[in-house]
């Protein structure tokens, strides 16, 4: 049984976004949708957090800052990208400074559009995420094992 | 016994040759070969002198000698001619007339009073003395040792064509060996106080070495406080003379303990004398002051000698502070507002060596409070504290010496990385920093024996200030030890230049330090219950055997973490350290700013000027304790039946 | 004997002290929840957490870092088997600041400006309590006459008959050191009043979990502390025990709801304060009437 699952600790980046969708993944994490039924707590803290969420589109500014919260945390690590700006740059996605989407930085693992990103599918997107971490949690595991 | 009285004699006089020799040998590798033979000798011969007479009780010994009262006298007056020479030089007042009044004093006790005066037993030794002699020998003969090559060091950094006094440094540090060793053996009084006078003026020339014009300011206000102290043991001398009838300082003991209302104001002075040569608050910036010198002589002045005489008298005279008020107020209050008030300040210091003189000050206050109190529990706490303060101060001077010279600073925070730059010299600092305020180290130890002598004696006052002072305490050194901690990369290793024998007195020292504490339990049992059992009629020890068992336990994880588990390989993946944003260099903390140029973070210590400042604290302890030893002198003037 | 009582005591308090403190952990966090209106998390989650802690992978500033923190949750067991063997008070005090030494030196060893700042508050913290605590052993032993925990079953009733003010002392730096907010300036367990992480920034992985279990441990302890002032040698004092731990518990988790953060300076002179009146005039009390 892994345990990655059930307790998805999650650092909040935001890029360049409008803060629509942050209002909303702060929405998430406050009682009314109550995320720490599930273990879900927001960290602040790149080395202690399993979940990602990014949220905008990255830009020549942020994307050093992007990668370094991903290289600082610690494996299995599981990366959401928050709105549709966060997906694929969005509405800005030509603007002469927007690099595109979080994936043109590091890997992401869970892809959440809307603009806003509404609660529900923010919580849709983490239990998907922690899916996922438990699978790499899992190889991990069998990675040890092996070696 | 014969072999211990010799022994008890060439302790005293050997260091004297040596001196002697040191001072006319002018080349580096003689002298090496000098104070390496004589250093090992006198520990040696110490140590051998403790292991025959190993939980022995007072052991007197018949030895009287005319000549040798007029060798004091004689040795006075040269001690006052040198101090008026050199404030005649430097026309320092004061210095000079307290040396003339010294000299005239002596002089009329000796061929007025003391005259009929004999003492049959002029030495002595019982197991207090022999953990001294430990501790003058062992400590103090390593700090001897250790100067050789600081020594070597200091002088290279004087300016081109400075004179070179290392033959004087070096025959004043075993002068001073020779003067302690008179302190804790002779049981005549007037000798005692010829020893207590030699130490006064040997520290007034080692702290005055540089003649920089700050050493020399802060060598006279050594010189005045403590020729101050040594009036008030004068006034002792005539008070013995005149009302008590003996110079013999057991005799005395024995007479102060059932009588105490005849020798209130003979123990009072001489617990003033105590309190001056131990720097005590309001006397507490000589020792400050004294940190110009160069390191050896704060190691010497702060471990093993110099201001150990001023509080091994003071643990020598509980039994009397036990049943005589007065004195024992005084005793108490100084000490326990020191201990507070100079823990308080050290928080507020970032000087590495300032930081050891307040905790020196501090701890010396404790083991004054303990005296004060006079119980048999504290007098065991007082003898702890004063062994595992030596050496664990020893240690930590040798190791801030060695460091300044390597990092050419003695900040604390410049200490940043020492544990990268100077691992070994590191992990023994650190070592003396945990003994000296964190149990289950020996320091600790003691402070929860004297802790549990104030509640059992009903000291609420004591009790209240030393749960503060031990709070602040815990600060000072915790943040210190937070700066060495700190490990970063590989810079480059700074530490390949320290001194073979600059290594070996500090493996000495640390070694000590560990078996001290690991077998606390044994040298309570063979050093220091056996005085207390010969004063008190009882052990002593008040902490049960199985926690100190336990603390040894501990002791020993302690000392496996630092010096085995920390620093091991690494396991796993290394990271740089979090910094929000963009890191440009782990290791030297610089990350992108807001410009994209690089800024570098940085943390200093955290020194609470506005609640622990010198400025607010250091008048309040002044004022109050010069006032309790104002208001003890008035009462024992008197309390005293016949005075002149 | 008494050696291997507090072995046994360790060895035992290793094994019960941390499923002890992780179910009050549950609960605290259940309870808070409850205060904010939300449902909370399971009562494991904690040990889930920890659980998960110890599937990370393993990446560190230094080798160091761990190596201290292991000594601190060692010294908080010795701690923990010295108080509940009934062994003296004073050196269990004393140990389990030596366990605060540990936590606060990994976190230097680090060199992470934000762990230092965590780590100089941290020193500060233990030198705001550190004098009740002092004060709570000493007024112990007047009450008993002893420094061992286990004269209170001998006695004819509650300490705190005797002691109430220096409970309340206690009471107050208790939240200090249970990190409780207002008092949480090294360490806060709510994300939006701290900087980043403060003490355990950069602990991660498995040294996380070690620190948890760390804390523990050393809140059922604290615990054990508070029970202490409610025992005597009467069956009935389980029950007062049970009721008491409850209520303060729960009191802790009411303050940490309804107080934000205090300033250093309130902290260091209001712990202090209450040091001196609440134990300094209690031991005056004990010893002169």
């Amino acid at each position: 049984m892994a345990f990655a699952s059930k307790s998805p600790w999650v650092i909040h980046y935001d890029g360049s976004s409008c803060n629509g969708c942050d209002i909303e993944v702060l929405a998430t994490l406050c009682p009314g949708f109550d995320g720490e039924r599930f273990g879900v707590i927001n960290t602040g803290n790149p080395k202690h957090a399993d979940i990602f969420l990014v949220t905008g589109s990255v830009n020549e500014q942020n994307i050093g800052v992007v990668r370094e919260i991903y290289e600082q945390m610690l494996e299995p690590k599981v990366v959401v990208a928050c709105g549709i700006c966060a997906c694929s740059g969005g509405v800005f996605h030509d603007c002469y400074n927007v690099v595109g989407g979080v994936d043109k930085a590091i890997p992401v693992d869970v892809y959440a559009p809307g603009c806003a990103v509404r609660p529900e599918q923010l919580i849709d997107a983490i239990v998907a995420g922690v899916a996922k971490l438990d699978e790499k949690s899992a190889a991990m595991k069998a990675a040890r094992k092996g070696a | 016994m014969e072999l211990s009285l010799g022994l008890l004699g060439f302790l005293i006089v050997f260091p004297l040759v040596v001196a002697a020799v040191l001072l006319v040998v002018r080349q580096e590798a003689p002298r090496r070969v000098v104070v390496i033979a004589a250093a090992v000798v006198i520990a040696l011969a110490s140590v051998a002198l403790v292991i025959m007479n190993l939980g022995a009780s007072t052991t007197l010994f018949e030895f009287q000698s005319e000549a040798l009262d007029f060798v004091c006298t004689g040795v006075s007056a040269a001690i006052a001619a040198v101090v008026i020479g050199f404030a005649v030089r430097y026309k320092n007042l004061w210095a000079a007339v307290l040396a003339a009044v010294q000299i005239a004093g002596t002089l009329v006790l000796e061929f007025v009073f003391a005259h009929e005066i004999e003492v049959p037993y002029g030495l002595y030794f019982d197991s207090l003395s022999l953990l001294m002699t430990l501790i003058i020998g062992v400590v103090g003969s390593g700090i001897c040792v250790y100067a050789l090559g600081y020594m070597e060091d200091f002088q290279a950094h004087e300016p081109e064509g400075a004179p070179d006094r290392r033959p004087l440094f070096f025959a004043l540090m075993f002068a001073f060996l020779s003067a302690m060793y008179v302190i804790v053996f002779a049981n005549n009084m007037e000798w005692m106080f010829t020893g207590w006078e030699v130490t006064t003026v040997c520290s007034f020339l080692l702290i005055g070495y540089t003649r920089t014009d700050e050493a020399i300011a802060n060598a006279f206000r050594q010189i005045i406080m403590n020729l101050a102290g040594g009036l008030g043991f004068l006034v002792a001398l005539y008070s013995c003379a005149i009302t008590v009838g003996t110079f013999s300082f057991l005799d005395f003991l024995v007479i102060g303990a059932n009588n105490p209302a005849l020798v209130t104001l003979a123990a009072c002075a001489l617990a003033f004398a105590g309190i001056t040569k131990a720097a005590q608050m309001p006397f507490q910036t000589w020792l400050l002051g004294a940190m110009v010198a160069p390191t050896p002589t704060s190691a010497l002045l702060h471990s093993s000698t110099m201001v150990k005489a001023g509080v091994f008298l003071l643990v020598k005279l509980a039994p009397i502070f036990h049943v005589a008020p007065a004195p024992s107020v005084m005793v108490m209050l100084v000490g326990g507002i020191t201990f507070a008030l100079c823990s308080f300040m050290a928080v507020s210091q970032s000087n590495a060596k300032r930081v050891l003189a307040y905790s020196t000050i501090a701890n010396l206050g404790l083991i004054c409070a303990c005296a004060g109190v006079g119980t048999p529990e504290a007098v065991w706490a007082a003898s702890f504290l004063i062994l595992f303060h030596a050496v664990a101060k020893s240690l930590l001077f040798l190791c801030v010496g060695t460091a300044e010279h390597h990092i050419g600073s003695r900040d604390i925070e410049d200490m940043d990385l020492l544990f990268d730059r100077m691992p070994r010299l590191a992990r023994f600092m650190m070592l003396g920093i945990m003994c000296m305020f964190i149990a289950p180290f020996g320091m600790l130890m003691a402070k929860w024996a004297t802790l549990v002598s104030f509640v059992d004696s009903g000291q609420v006052a004591l009790v209240v200030i030393l749960a503060f002072g031990s709070a602040a305490t815990f600060m000072f050194w915790a943040k210190w030890l937070g700066k060495l901690a700190g490990i970063a990369g590989e810079p480059e290793n700074v530490e390949a230049t320290v001194k073979p024998t600059e290594w070996a007195s500090l493996l000495l020292m640390a070694c000590l330090l560990v078996l001290g504490c690991v077998f606390l339990p044994v040298v309570s049992a063979a050093l220091v219950e056996p005085y207390i059992a010969s004063v008190y009629g009882v052990p002593g020890q008040d902490i049960a055997t199985d926690n100190l068992w336990l603390a040894s336990i501990c002791t020993v994880v302690v000392v496996l973490v630092l010096f085995a588990g920390v620093g091991a390989r690494q396991r796993g993946r290394r990271v740089d350290v979090y910094l929000a944003g963009v890191s440009r260099d782990g290791e030297a903390r610089s990350f992108q700013n807001a410009l994209s140029g690089t800024a570098e973070a940085s943390a200093r210590n955290w020194y609470m000027e506005s609640i622990f400042g010198e400025a607010r604290i250091a008048p309040v302890g002044v004022v109050f304790n010069a006032l309790i030893i104002v208001a003890a002198f008035a009462v024992s003037f008197v309390a005293t039946p016949i005075v002149f | 004997m008494s050696l291997i009582t507090t072995l046994v005591g360790t060895l035992l308090f290793a094994v019960l002290g941390p499923v002890v403190g992780c179910l009050l952990a549950g609960l605290d966090r259940i309870v808070s929840a409850r205060m904010q209106g939300r449902v909370g998390p399971p009562l494991l989650q904690p040990y889930y957490d920890v659980r998960k802690l110890f599937e990370k992978e393993r990446a560190s500033v230094n080798s160091a870092e761990r190596v201290y923190v292991a000594a601190a949750l060692l010294f908080a067991l010795i701690a923990g088997g010295v108080f509940f063997s009934g062994g003296n008070l004073l050196l269990c005090v004393f140990v389990i600041t030596l366990s605060s030494l540990f936590f606060i030196m990994a976190a230097y060893s680090t060199r992470s400006p934000y762990a230092e700042v965590g780590a100089a508050r941290e020193t500060l913290q233990v030198m705001c309590y550190e004098p009740m605590v002092l004060l709570m052993a000493v007024a112990f032993f007047q009450a008993t006459g002893s420094f061992d925990v286990a004269a209170v079953l001998d006695m004819p009733h509650p300490v705190v008959c005797t002691i109430g003010l220096v409970f309340l002392g206690v009471l107050f730096i208790l939240t200090i050191k249970l990190r409780k907010s207002p008092f949480d300036l090294a360490l806060s367990h709510h994300a939006h009043q701290e900087i980043v992480r403060g003490v355990t920034t950069e602990m991660s992985g498995p040294t996380l979990g070690l620190v948890e279990i760390m804390h523990w441990c050393e809140n059922v302890l604290f615990m054990g502390w508070i029970a202490m002032f409610f025992v005597w040698g009467s069956p009935l004092s389980a029950i007062a025990v049970v009721a008491v731990v409850a209520l303060v518990y729960f009191l802790e988790i009411w303050i940490d709801n309804n107080f934000a953060r205090v300033k250093w300076q309130f902290m260091f002179k209001s712990a202090w304060l209450v040091a001196l009146v609440a134990g300094g005039v209690n031991i005056a009390l004990l010893a002169f009437l």
